[in-house]
């Protein structure tokens, strides 16, 4: 990567483990729960926060210098408001059925933790080119978690993948459910989002010990 | 009876933080002690209080398709509700920094006691939630979307209180070292959401509307059905007493 220095390069894969937006700094939690019951929709939204947080990060970031610290979060939050407004009508304009899938968690992503996170705690202190590293490492960290829980979700609940039965049918018994194996239908209800990012959590910490909070 | 539903299906059937997850964010990081989630929960329910009715006046007489056409006839082809991402953020914004700056002034105690937590809560997404699912969910009137406030406000606060609780307890408990702080408070919050959904008995859940069209008809099918269960074992009896009458004239 002669494009990236060492310390460039720490900024974009921090966050994929170890400095985690989600498991780690606990940012960004809502839609990371919320949307997940479906990869797709997973997928989707990463992107959606990719760009974002990526864009967002780069203005606020070439702005850091002019905004008045007192209305800050104010200039902040109409920044994400546009780039927002923008992924909504892409999506409403290509991914229609997507669009109702998401409802309103496309417009939740305004208040996404994270977004507000990077910006106060990164972007408006440093340069354009590092804060769009800054951006892009953690939204894609933030994307391996959504996609992580999508994969069981989806997986668990209804035994597709994207769509794509990959289990065999339910209906028919071919595949895995010629030995009676079930769909659990409880795999795709709002809890057990919650127990799969605290499962996550779980193995993380247990991988790397120096993570465990002292209660 | 509309504004009671509303208010139990806010709270407990569509509760914010363990129905749809909003909030989540400041709900894990400040549930550590008791009265500092009562308040940030006491803030919470306060801006809401405001902003659902104020946003709800914006997107009736501003964002909705025809919502102009008090202006005159040519601005009713006018559809603005693609901005109102930009305006209900802008409101929920100023409203608290308004806020921040009257409760400074009138009641310092109370500035006191809520201080570092206003700010916070711009961002909060249960504020921006409240007022996007008044607008897709087409809340009606300005008394029912006031009412919506402070119902998921309660909501809300509800959820930070208990988690908060349940936090302050579970130090003395020896939880897997993994899982200390923030994974064991995951797992917990699952659990208080498979409760939580037990409440959808209370209503049918689902839709606004499907939900009034099916309580409406469980309504009529209870008055209607005793009189039908008096009838159907009427002629069961009936049909009993022929079918016996008819094995008697066989025999």
């Amino acid at each position: 990567m002669g494009l990236l220095s060492k310390k460039d390069l720490k900024l974009i894969t921090d966050p994929l483990a170890d400095d985690n937006p989600i498991t780690i700094q606990v940012l960004g939690i809502c839609s990371a729960l919320a949307i997940t019951a479906e990869l797709k929709a997973s997928i989707v939204m990463s992107v959606a926060v990719l760009f974002v947080l990526g864009v967002g990060n780069v203005v606020i970031s070439l702005m850091r210098n002019i905004i008045p610290s007192k209305i800050r979060i104010i200039v902040q939050l109409i920044v994400v408001a546009t780039l927002v407004i923008i992924v909504d009508l892409v999506l409403k304009a290509f991914a229609y059925e997507l669009s109702k899938t998401l409802s309103v968690f496309v417009g939740l992503i305004i208040t996404n933790c994270i977004i507000m996170g990077r910006f106060e705690a990164f972007a408006l202190a440093n340069g354009p080119w590092k804060s769009f590293l800054d951006g892009i490492g953690n939204s894609l960290g933030y994307a391996v978690i959504l996609i992580i829980v999508g994969f069981f979700r989806e997986l668990l609940g209804s035994g597709t993948l994207l769509g794509i039965k990959v289990l065999g049918d339910p209906i028919e018994k071919t595949g895995v459910y010629a030995f009676g194996y079930e769909n659990n239908g409880f795999m795709l209800l709002a809890p057990m989002a919650l127990i799969t990012v605290g499962i996550i959590i779980w193995v993380q910490r247990s991988r790397n010990t120096s993570l465990i909070e002292d209660n | 009876m509309e504004h009671l539903e509303l208010f139990f299906k806010a709270i407990f059937i569509d509760n914010m933080v363990f129905a749809t997850f909003l909030g989540m964010c400041s709900y894990l990081a400040v549930s550590k002690k008791v009265s500092t989630a009562v308040g940030l929960g006491a803030a919470v329910i306060f801006v809401m209080a405001i902003t659902v009715p104020l946003n709800w006046l914006l997107d009736k007489y501003i964002l909705q398709e025809g919502a102009l056409s008090w202006l005159g006839e040519e601005y009713a082809v006018y559809d603005l509700s693609f901005l109102s991402f930009i305006m209900f953020i802008a409101t929920i914004a100023t409203m608290v920094q308004l806020v921040e700056i009257i409760v400074e002034k009138f009641s310092p105690a109370l500035y006191n006691s809520l201080g570092i937590f206003l700010p916070l809560i711009a961002v909060n997404c249960a504020i921006l939630g409240g007022s996007l699912f008044m607008q897709s969910r087409e809340i009606q009137t300005l008394g029912l979307a006031f009412n919506y406030g402070v119902s998921s406000g309660i909501g809300w606060f509800l959820a930070i209180l208990a988690i908060a609780a349940i936090r302050e307890k579970i130090r003395y408990s020896n939880v897997p070292a993994p899982l200390r702080g923030l994974g064991i408070t995951f797992i917990i919050t699952g659990l208080m959401a498979i409760g939580f959904m037990s409440f959808g008995g209370m209503l049918t859940g689902g839709d606004e509307e499907v939900v009034k069209e099916e309580t409406a008809s469980i309504e009529t099918s209870v008055k209607v059905n005793e009189p039908t269960l008096e009838e159907e074992t009427i002629k069961v009896i009936d049909s009993v007493s022929v079918d016996e009458l008819e094995i008697k004239e066989e025999e």
